[in-house]
């Protein structure tokens, strides 16, 4: 199952200086509650993303931590000031310690 | 003051309270009383109202991933931005939905997500500003099919 788990981004490639532009991220990922109940009628151990962190030229952009109240599937979009071109990097983690990344690069024209 | 605004508060959720308990009686679930409880363990102080705006459907067919988008009032600057928000619902197993740490970096205070509901419940969004001040919002969304299993 953890091998389906795959990050998904859709950052622009460039921007103009000081443009505030939209980030929108996507794992695919179960986020199990620990609420659920299999078909033999126990409850499903709880196992979710809980963590993304996102920083732009290693400086911190987005620390989001989330709770199973967070769909599976986690999408999350927010924005960034672009002053600089520079990579935009992310990390997932979830309650294995398990952690994916993705980069970006963003040009400044 | 705290005491008194928490109190009146209390009294005017008390009903919607017994009402949801009435519905779900089959498990435990939160209660305004512990989103808030939760809110102020992340951000301490009383939250104002305003700046914050909550954009959600006013009715969900699906619990399992209801849109969601938080905004806050800010010009995002070094001076003045948000620091965090934090974002609870008063009838799930756990009040918690999530935490976002932001910086000036962000420009603009804005994010969206999905989350489950398992009931028709109330969102609520506490940010709290680089100052300490807090501001909050809360939104009810109407829920046809919840979304947490079991």
């Amino acid at each position: 199952m953890a091998d389906d788990i795959k990050p998904r981004l859709r950052v622009p490639t460039s921007a103009k200086k000081g443009e505030v532009v939209e980030i929108k991220t996507l794992i695919t990922h179960p986020m199990e509650t620990g609420q659920r109940k299999d078909s033999d009628g126990k409850i499903v151990p709880r196992l979710i993303v809980n963590s993304l962190v996102v920083t732009y030229n290693d400086k911190p952009v987005l620390n989001a931590r989330l709770e199973p109240a967070v769909a599976a599937n986690p999408y999350m979009a927010f924005f960034l000031k672009v002053e600089e071109s520079g990579t935009l990097k992310f990390t997932w983690t979830d309650d294995n310690r398990q952690s994916w990344t993705a980069q970006s690069k963003i040009d400044v024209a | 003051m705290i005491a008194s605004s928490l109190t009146r508060r209390t009294a005017l959720m008390g009903p919607l309270v017994a009402i949801a308990g009435a519905l779900v009686a089959r498990n435990a679930f939160a209660t305004a009383d512990q989103a808030k409880e939760w809110l102020a363990g992340h951000a301490r102080g009383t939250p104002q109202s305003g700046k914050v705006t909550l954009k959600a459907p006013e009715i969900a067919e699906n619990g399992n991933a209801v849109p969601l988008t938080v905004s806050v009032e800010s010009e995002m600057s070094e001076k003045s931005y948000v620091k965090a928000i934090y974002v609870a619902a008063d009838g799930n197993p756990n009040p918690g939905v999530a935490v976002f740490e932001m910086t000036p970096l962000s420009g603009k205070a804005e994010i969206a997500l999905r989350v489950r509901l398992q009931q028709t419940e109330k969102i609520v969004a506490v940010a709290e500003m680089n100052d300490g001040s807090l501001y909050t919002a809360s939104r009810e969304v109407k829920v046809t099919i919840g979304g947490c299993g079991g």
